[in-house]
C-alpha cells in the first residue's frame, strides 16, 4: 500500500471512530491502533489473572462459611475476566501463548496494585471496596470504547463485577463496627491502600504519554485525573460512613470546584513499583510462572486425549 | 513446544424459546472440553441453558471491504417494507 492510500485509510477509519462507530476484528484499522489495544487490552487482562493470587491466597482463612463463598465466586470471576480479555486481545491477531510469554518474561505489565502485601483479612475488604471500586470506573468508561470485542468483554465484566466492590465494603462495615481491635485493622487496611488506589488511575494526564492518542481514538473516553477524582469523590462519604479516616490531610471539600481536593500522589514510589520494584512484583510474577509450569503435564495430557480419542472416531468412520 | 488448544466460538441458549447467541471464545482440547469450560466460564448466573461450541477456524466470515457490495443493494429497496404501500386508514386489520 502506498503512503497516500494509508493516510486516505487513516482518514476514514478517523472519520468512522469520529461518528462513533464501532471498530471489529477484521475492519482495517491502523496498526498503532492495533498494538495500543493488544498492549491495553493483554495488560488488564495480566491484571485480572495476577490479581487472583493475593486474594486466592485468603480463600482458606476467611472467617466464616459466608465470606468464603463470596471471596471464591469473586478470585473465579476474576479468572473469567481475564478468559474474556485473552479472547478480546487474540482478535488482534496474537496468540494466548504469546501474551503468557509477555507476562511471565516480564514484557507486559500488569496493574501495580497487586504488588502490594495482602497482610489481614481487612485488607481483602479494602481490595474489594478500593480497588475493585477503582477498576469499576475504569471499566465502566471502557464499556463505550471504540473496538468491539474489547467492549464487549467490559459490559460482561461490569455486570459480575459489582457485587466484588459490595462484598469488600460489607466486610469493611462489619469490622468497622467490630470490636476496637477490628476497627484498627479497618483503618490500617485503609491506609495502607489508599494512595495505591489512586495510583491506579495512572500517571498525571500531564504525564501520560497514551492519553492525547487514545481519546482521540475513543479507546479512553476520559482522562486518568478525571476519573481519579471521580473516584475521590464517590469514596470519600463511603469512608465517612464506615467512620473511617483517610489518610491525606489535604482532603478537603472545595465549594467553588464541587469537588474534594487531595494531596499529592508518591508518584517516586508509583515509578518505582511500576518498574519492577514493589513489595511483592518477584513473589507474584514467580506465582504465576509456577502455576504455569505445574500445570503443563494437565495441558499435554487433555491434548494426548483429544488426539487420540480424534484417531479412534477416525478408525470408526473408516 | 507442546500444541497450543485450539480457539472455540461459544453460543448459549439463554432460556428455552429464545435463540443460540455468540458470547464470546475460549480454548480447549477438544469439543468436550470446550463445553465444560464454557458452562464456567459463561454461565456462572444461570445466563444459559444450553451451549453449542465451534472450532473458530470452521467458521467463515464474510469480508469486511466487501461490505459494500453485499449489504448496500438492499438500501434501496423500500418497497420490500410494509409501510411503502399507501392505504387509507378505513381499511382495517390489514
Amino acid at each position: 500500500m502506498s503512503e497516500k492510500e494509508i493516510i486516505d485509510l487513516e482518514e476514514q477509519f478517523q472519520a468512522r471512530i469520529d461518528r462513533g462507530e464501532n471498530i471489529e476484528p477484521k475492519d482495517w484499522m491502523p496498526e498503532k491502533y492495533r498494538k495500543t489495544h493488544i498492549r491495553q487490552i493483554s495488560q488488564h487482562a495480566h491484571s485480572e489473572i495476577v490479581g487472583m493470587l493475593p486474594e486466592g491466597n485468603w480463600i482458606t482463612r476467611t472467617p466464616s462459611l459466608r465470606r468464603k463463598v463470596a471471596l471464591l465466586a469473586k478470585v473465579q470471576d476474576e479468572a473469567g475476566h481475564g478468559l474474556y480479555l485473552y479472547s478480546a486481545t487474540e482478535t488482534l491477531g496474537i496468540s494466548r501463548d504469546e501474551l503468557f510469554e509477555q507476562l511471565h518474561s516480564g514484557k507486559a505489565k500488569y496493574s501495580s496494585i497487586f504488588n502490594y502485601p495482602v497482610i489481614t483479612w481487612a485488607d481483602i475488604g479494602a481490595i474489594g471496596w478500593l480497588v475493585d471500586g477503582a477498576a469499576i470506573m475504569n471499566q465502566v468508561m471502557l464499556t463505550r470504547t471504540s473496538y468491539g470485542p474489547y467492549a464487549r468483554a467490559m459490559v460482561r465484566i461490569c455486570k459480575e463485577e459489582s457485587f466484588h466492590q459490595r462484598q469488600g465494603y460489607e466486610i469493611m462495615l462489619t469490622l468497622a463496627q467490630g470490636t476496637k481491635v477490628q476497627k484498627e485493622m479497618a483503618q490500617d487496611a485503609l491506609n495502607r491502600w489508599w494512595w495505591p488506589s489512586l495510583m491506579m488511575f495512572g500517571p498525571t494526564d500531564e504525564a501520560s504519554t497514551h492519553t492525547e492518542q487514545s481519546m482521540k481514538w475513543k479507546i479512553k473516553r476520559k482522562t486518568n485525573d478525571e476519573l481519579r477524582q471521580q473516584f475521590v469523590n464517590q469514596t470519600v462519604p463511603q469512608a465517612e460512613f464506615l467512620g473511617l479516616t483517610i489518610p491525606d490531610k489535604d482532603l478537603k471539600w472545595n465549594e467553588e470546584r464541587g469537588q474534594y481536593d487531595f494531596g499529592e500522589i508518591d508518584w517516586d514510589e508509583f515509578w518505582r513499583v511500576v518498574k519492577g520494584h514493589g513489595p511483592c512484583n518477584k513473589e507474584r510474577l514467580h506465582a504465576r510462572k509456577s502455576a504455569y509450569e505445574k500445570g503443563k503435564w494437565v495441558r499435554d495430557a487433555a491434548v494426548a486425549y483429544a488426539d487420540k480419542k480424534a484417531k479412534q472416531t477416525l478408525k470408526e468412520a473408516v | 513446544m507442546s500444541k497450543n488448544w485450539p480457539l472455540f466460538e461459544v453460543f448459549i441458549r439463554s432460556k428455552n424459546g429464545l435463540e443460540h447467541r455468540h458470547v464470546g471464545s475460549l480454548h480447549a482440547a477438544d469439543a468436550t472440553m470446550a463445553i465444560e469450560n464454557a458452562r464456567d466460564v459463561y454461565t456462572r448466573r444461570m445466563e444459559g441453558v444450553s451451549i453449542w461450541v465451534v472450532e473458530s477456524e470452521n467458521i467463515t466470515a464474510s469480508n469486511p471491504e466487501q461490505a459494500g457490495e453485499i449489504f448496500e443493494p438492499a438500501a434501496d429497496k423500500v418497497y420490500r417494507h410494509p409501510t411503502f404501500y399507501d392505504l387509507p386508514d378505513e381499511v382495517k386489520h390489514i
